[in-house]
């Protein structure tokens, strides 16, 4: 099997408009480039410098994601869906548990809740630190990306701290999550609160008003409200169009009504607009944490032995009869929670945008069927649409603003 | 939880107004609407016309190894393919999910692209993976699975391991130049 | 009395070779250019390694080229499916000699959780690798181990004009595994036909010591 170039015969165009374009140059912008989103391939169509057409393709990562969800249990999957969007694996954790939690009909312990939308702003904070670090690095700016990477080592040494993994935690389970919060978690996090924004402070003062990156991104790539609509955008992407669509509150899960925040909008659309949208909404996730670790609810972290879902605590399972009897359902393979034979849509704001998940179940401990709908495949697929008329350097600009995941597009 | 059930059963009835009766039904508070497939197009349409502006996703659920008895959807018994669109209303936060059964020679259905762009890539992708085809698409090719793949590999008969293809290459050692 | 191509000299054999081989090999592992070839996750740990925190630059390893025209060092972080193979190994390829490659993760290993229709299981099956570093991802220190001892093996083992690559016993390739016939069979190691060449390789290291 070998990549041959995709063939431009195959969208519609007029066959005087195909003679006279004879001199355009195509440029393979391929699975392997220098810029930091791995494995995304454009066909490029460039008279002289600027770009008359661009065919995207991807598929160079695709595992086979919604193939395994057929196989593995509910828990199992978490661990699949870490390695999605591989820059925020605990908001994919949390998406996951939330849609299966809501074909089985659970409703989680408040302290569950409240952890778990920390967790998920802590990642979104660590997605939007690599997604404009990485608008850094493709325009150049080095030390703005050495600045993001730092940022997001402190949150990885909160996340060790919580459950032993840097990323690719894998933390939720149906009902709860792996392990509870200690007070050293807690302490990390506050002092992660009061340092962050000092730090935004100097990367801002970086990029925000830098001649050069406000050259390179404003005006560049822009998609207007309806456009946005039309074409499924969600998240900072849809957000810095104008749409103010945001999940955590249209349709708020987890403890997002309890805390009071806004959400981010610009109007410009462009590249310097979704940079804006992305730096903002870092400092309204820290608002958010800041809230929700000062009032973190005692009592249990997993939902109690009558749902048969989440393994009871060791004590129970010793002494008491229905700590034993669920122990062993849920840990034999043959038996297990039950299903409904029924499908659903659930989806969380993830950092990239809407990302849901429609399941399928039937009965069994597996899925029937996982589908990820991801938010990066309605991005990339636009990507032809904001690029034509600008030049080949504002093609790296333009992916990395909209902060596609190679993982979480292919699946 | 996605509310506004009753906001979706204006809209219901407004559907039902235009268009005729369907069978819908509702879980945990979503409510989804069976559609037959040649009646596909009119639907979506009023129901963009009605706030639906909004096209989250398509994909598709192959019902061959699904057990007896079905889920509380009677229309689907029988069926082998159940494509599954969800629209939201960016304006009003509703949300429906319209299903539509098509069968194994030949599945097809008419393609959403005139009505939403973002209709292009998920119906690609639905294609690449399930073999349904969708008539008026503009450029129906694989979009995940190399050109030259042969099978469909969500289908429920394709095996999680496939079938060999991914051994099917040249090694590289070390005197190759 | 040997003959080297310096022209003649009266010295004990191969002395000013094994020199010269000890000095290139001491420049060429002190200066590995990488050549990121990141596809997922692992990618991430491989950008943590170059960051501020664990940083790579220690080691002489912090130029990562993005052309493999200019690097020497391949590091296949992530998994890679079979629509990216060709493209591995056109890069591979186009990398000059001496060159190198150490497969990163769990993924890039063996195929790592993904089992599928569509992830090739270890890259070691299509391109040869030099160093396998286990994790699902690994974490940076991990990495840099793993660099630290591709350069004790390049200072072993390397030669000067990087002809050490042409002896026959480097030329052995891993033995691929028998295709899994049962889909449902995720544990590949229950299949019988694996258990008898798991029990038929343990045998024979047994022997070995």
């Amino acid at each position: 099997m070998s990549i041959a170039p995709p063939t431009f015969e195959s969208t519609p165009r007029s066959a005087a408009a195909a003679r006279s374009e004879d001199y355009l140059w195509t440029l393979n912008f391929g699975p392997q480039h220098p810029a930091t989103h791995t494995t995304l391939r454009l066909v490029l169509k460039l008279e002289g410098e600027r770009v008359v057409d661009a065919m995207p393709e991807m598929g160079y990562l695709h595992s086979g994601f919604e193939k395994i969800g057929e196989h593995l249990t509910f828990n199992q999957y978490v661990t699949v869906t870490d390695r999605m969007n591989y820059i925020s694996p605990m908001a994919n954790n949390v998406a996951w548990h939330h849609a299966v939690e809501t074909l089985l009909g659970i409703e989680l312990t408040p302290r569950c809740k409240v952890i778990r939308t920390i967790i998920a702003e802590l990642a979104r904070i660590s997605d939007h630190l690599l997604s404009n670090g990485a608008v850094g690095l493709d325009t150049g700016a080095f030390t703005f990306f050495l600045y993001a990477f730092y940022q997001r080592e402190v949150i990885y040494d909160i996340f060790e701290t919580l459950c032993g993994a840097r990323f690719t935690n894998s933390y939720t389970r149906v009902g709860g999550l792996s392990q509870d919060m200690t007070p050293l978690v807690v302490e990390k996090i506050r002092t992660f609160v009061k340092t962050f924004p000092k730090t935004l402070d100097d990367m801002e003062k970086l990029l925000t008003r830098n001649r050069i990156f406000v050259d390179r991104t404003k005006g560049v790539g822009v998609l207007t409200k309806e456009e946005a609509i039309n074409r499924g955008a969600s998240g900072p992407v849809a957000r810095a169009s104008g749409v103010t669509r945001d999940l955590r509150k249209d349709e708020p899960c987890l403890a997002y009504a309890d805390y009071d925040f806004q959400v981010c909008c610009a109007s410009a659309g462009d590249c310097y607009a979704r940079y804006l949208v992305r730096m903002q909404e870092m400092r309204e996730s820290l608002k958010i944490v800041a809230q929700a670790v000062e009032s973190i609810p005692a009592g249990p972290v997993n939902v109690g032995i009558g749902q048969r879902t989440a393994l009871p605590t060791k004590q129970q399972v010793y002494s008491t009869i229905e700590g034993t009897i669920s122990h062993f359902e849920l840990s034999m393979s043959n038996r297990g929670f039950e299903v409904p034979c029924e499908e659903i849509y659930a989806a969380i704001e993830a950092p990239n945008g809407e990302l849901g998940f429609y399941i399928a179940g039937d009965g069994n401990e597996t899925a029937y069927r996982a589908r990820c709908r991801p938010p990066s495949v309605l991005h990339f697929a636009m990507f032809p649409h904001l690029i034509r008329g600008h030049t080949l350097s504002d093609v790296v600009a333009v992916l990395g603003s909209l902060n596609i995941i190679a993982a979480e597009l292919d699946r | 939880m996605p509310s506004a059930t009753s906001s979706v059963d204006t809209l219901l009835a407004a559907l039902t107004e235009v268009c005729g009766l369907f069978e819908t039904s509702v879980f945990r508070g979503q409510t989804r609407v069976v559609v037959p497939a040649e009646r596909l197009p009119e639907v979506l349409s009023v129901l963009k016309d009605r706030g639906l502006d909004l096209l989250v996703d398509i994909s598709c659920v192959d019902y061959l190894d699904y057990r007896d008895p079905p889920m509380q959807m009677p229309a689907c018994a029988g069926h082998r393919y159940g494509l599954v669109y969800l629209l939201a209303s960016t304006a009003t936060n509703q949300r429906l999910t319209v299903r539509v059964f098509v069968d194994d020679p030949e599945p097809a259905v008419a393609s959403a692209v005139p009505l939403w762009e973002a209709a292009n890539w998920l119906e690609r992708e639905v294609w690449d993976l399930f073999g349904i085809r969708f008539t008026g698409h503009p450029d129906l090719r694989r979009l995940v699975m190399p050109e030259e793949f042969t099978a469909h590999p969500l289908r429920k008969d394709y095996p999680l391991q496939g079938r060999g293809e991914r051994h099917n290459f040249p090694v590289i050692t070390r005197n190759e130049r | 009395m040997a003959v080297t191509e310096f022209g003649k000299l009266e010295l004990p054999e191969n002395v000013v070779v094994s020199r010269l081989d000890a000095l290139a090999n001491w420049c060429r592992k002190n200066s590995l250019w990488p050549m990121p070839f990141a596809t997922a996750c692992c990618g991430i740990e491989l950008m943590a390694t170059g960051a501020s925190k664990h940083d790579l630059s220690r080691f002489g390893a912090e130029v990562f080229r993005f052309s493999p025209r200019q690097c020497d060092l391949m590091i296949v972080a992530g998994r890679v499916v079979m629509k990216m193979l060709p493209v591995l190994q056109r890069i591979w390829l186009q990398m000059h000699e001496p060159k190198w490659c150490i497969s990163m993760g769990a993924c890039a290993s063996t195929g790592g959780v993904f089992d599928t229709y569509a992830v090739v299981q270890g890259v070691d099956r299509f391109i040869p690798v030099d160093m396998y570093v286990p994790g699902c991802p690994p974490r940076p220190e991990q990495l840099i181990q793993a660099i630290i001892d591709l350069q004790d093996k390049i200072q072993r083992e390397g030669t000067i004009t990087g002809r050490e690559f042409d002896t026959v016993s480097r030329q052995a390739r891993k033995r691929a595994l028998v295709e899994i016939a049962d889909p449902r069979m995720i544990d590949a190691s229950r299949n019988p036909v694996i258990q008898r060449e798991i029990t038929a390789d343990a045998e024979s290291f047994a022997g070995r010591s």
